[in-house]
């Protein structure tokens, strides 16, 4: 079979690509492993809600139109958003076809699958940012009676056992998962390593709205001093719940939350922790300080300090005296670790010479490096600081098509708006 | 508003150097695995000196400029000669040096320039640890503290967030805030 661009993966972010190959007349076919937002709807423990407000979720074309703007969509209604979108886009679509191999093929690829052999011009990697759990390697010690999770094994308190839970990790998914865990009575201690600390509305209006209003969310990889470290930028402590509680270590000690430093080791039954909790909070603190000095500027040069609420700081994350460096797990009856310490993208199957030496794909902002006519989208700050949320991939989307459609001799898309 | 400094910070560290050098591990990462290493001899009691005279770093050895000695003991409340600091106090000693050279350099590198960086450290230890009286006392530190007093053109703001970067990039914080594997064997 024959096409000139292949896209692997009919999420968001592949449909929007579709959207605009389709307004490219790009011709073009989607290969998807399960049925469209296949990870939303595998993938996500069942209380999970989208951290960023309905009124931002926007793709290429279509926009959310129900009579919520301010509430965070749980699963079903984020797989019935893209379902939509589907429909609208309408792509050449190949559900339930597993990519088992891409390679070079001449001046193009060869995509290999489980239902038959694509050769492409062109392949937009659209896989997703989130595939694979990264667990510590020193997982392996944890003592026989602890049963571990990670955050797509894990779907809701019930299904753990009883009694404490070590939660590794205090990113969004942490925070959110030892918040539940926490309030369904298995008593959670906290893992805190880098994190990064948000309220959820700030001078009235959500961080997220901030962050778009100020432009924080538009800067671009190729203006950043150091695009490797903002990649790797840990999720904000945020979550998505109607009240628009913000969830971040104060809020889970209030909650009897116990926090410690980050797990560095298991020896022994016993965790060990790092003695550096202070330093983390402080840079966390720090870093929110100055996130919120600069939309107090922002506000303060539009003239709008009348017309939104007042400044506000938030009080430094409590640590208590001398957090623990060691937790027998036995004696202090953990059962279950969750380990939320962080995904990474699955390249296995991509056969071409374009990982570096830990596996991380070379990429000049989702050009793939070295490799003419392969890209990838819905990496974190793949282009722009939005890249990895919904609303962040039509700008994305359409820069890709822009360079493909430059290389496949069609004309690029029009810009939105 | 007045114009205090118009002419670049200088607090005498080469920070472009260190960047290029950042760059160039990207390239050969085996490179940057060093070695540090000291040497010790027992001279009398709890005294001891220890030497460094090199260390290896770069693919190769490099000697220091000269042999540094110390010189470690043990006080007269433990019954000891006291013919020279600690060697938990050089410990402390290791994380204050650490820590202002990491000022310095963090300091230099967002263009701020530094008048005094002064820093006093404190370490807590119950002696019920080493003395094997209490098994659930620790040997080590309890607890360190650091206190900065920094005089510097910057905002108290900036300041802070110098030492907590300093922190963040410092071998000797990250030796005593984690667990490392040390091995000892008898030759």
């Amino acid at each position: 079979m024959r096409t000139t661009t292949v896209v692997v993966g009919a999420g968001h972010a592949g449909l929007a690509v579709s959207h605009y190959l389709t307004a490219s007349s790009i011709d073009h076919v989607l290969i998807e492993r399960g049925e469209v937002a296949n990870s939303w709807r595998t993938e996500r423990w069942e209380s999970l809600r989208l951290l960023t407000p309905n009124w931002q979720a926007r793709v290429p074309g279509f926009a959310y139109d129900g009579d919520d703007p301010d509430g965070f969509m749980d699963m079903t209604e984020v797989v019935t958003f893209i379902e939509r979108y589907a429909r609208l886009v309408a792509p050449s679509l190949q559900p339930h076809t597993t990519v088992e191999s891409v390679r070079r093929n001449g001046t193009g690829y060869q995509v290999v699958t489980d239902r038959g052999v694509w050769h492409a011009t062109t392949v937009v990697l659209a896989t997703g940012g989130c595939n694979i759990p990264k667990v510590p390697p020193f997982a392996a010690d944890l003592p026989g009676f602890v049963t571990s999770f990670t955050p797509m094994q894990y779907t809701k308190p019930s299904a753990l056992p009883d009694g404490g839970v070590l939660v590794v990790g205090a990113s969004a998914s942490g925070v959110q998962i030892a918040e539940e865990v926490h309030g369904s009575g298995r008593p959670v201690t906290l893992a805190v390593g880098e994190h990064v600390r948000m309220p959820r509305t700030y001078r009235g209006k959500d961080i997220l709205w901030w962050m778009d209003q100020t432009g924080l969310h538009d800067e671009r990889y190729d203006e950043i001093d150091d695009i490797g470290r903002a990649r790797r930028v840990p999720a904000p402590q945020l979550v998505g719940k109607p009240e628009r509680t913000t969830l971040d270590l104060n809020a889970l000690t209030d909650q009897g939350v116990r926090l410690v430093g980050r797990l560095v080791g298991i020896a022994d039954g016993k965790a060990l922790f790092s003695g550096s909790l202070r330093n983390k909070c402080t840079l966390a603190d720090l870093k929110l300080g100055r996130l919120l000095d600069t939309i107090d500027e922002w506000v303060g040069s539009n003239g709008l300090d009348g017309q939104v609420g007042p400044v506000q700081r938030f009080a430094p994350t409590r640590v208590e005296e001398s957090p623990p460096l060691v937790l027998d797990l036995a004696k202090g009856g953990i059962g279950t670790v969750i380990w939320a310490t962080g995904f990474e993208p699955d390249h296995s199957w991509l056969h071409v010479p374009v990982l570096d030496r830990k596996g991380r794909l070379c990429h000049d902002g989702g050009v793939v490096s070295g490799s003419p006519g392969l890209y990838r989208i819905g990496l974190n700050f793949l282009r722009r600081r939005k890249s990895s949320f919904i609303h962040g991939t039509g700008d994305d989307a359409c820069d890709l098509v822009g360079h493909l459609a430059a290389r496949v001799g069609a004309r690029p898309p029009d810009r939105p708006g | 508003m007045t114009t205090t400094s118009e002419k670049p910070a200088e607090n005498g560290v080469n920070v472009e150097a260190l960047l290029n050098a950042r760059d160039a591990l990207g390239e050969t990462p085996e490179a940057g695995k060093f070695m540090w290493r000291a040497t010790n001899e027992w001279l009398h009691g709890t005294h001891s000196r220890s030497s460094v005279t090199g260390y290896f770093g770069l693919g190769e050895e490099h000697p220091h400029k000269s042999t540094f000695g110390f010189e470690s003991d043990h006080p007269l409340v433990f019954a000891a000669e006291d013919n020279a600091a600690t060697p938990v106090e050089i410990v402390l000693v290791g994380l204050a040096s650490c820590l202002t050279a990491g000022v310095a350099a963090v300091a230099q590198n967002r263009d701020i320039q530094l008048r005094s960086v002064k820093a006093t450290v404190e370490g807590d230890m119950d002696i019920q640890g080493i003395l094997g009286a209490d098994p659930d006392v620790r040997n080590g530190f309890s607890g360190i503290r650091v206190k900065y007093d920094i005089d510097a053109d910057a905002t108290p703001d900036e300041i802070e967030a110098l030492v907590a970067q300093s922190q963040k990039r410092s071998a000797v914080f990250d030796i005593l805030t984690n667990p490392t594997n040390v091995t000892v064997v008898v030759g």
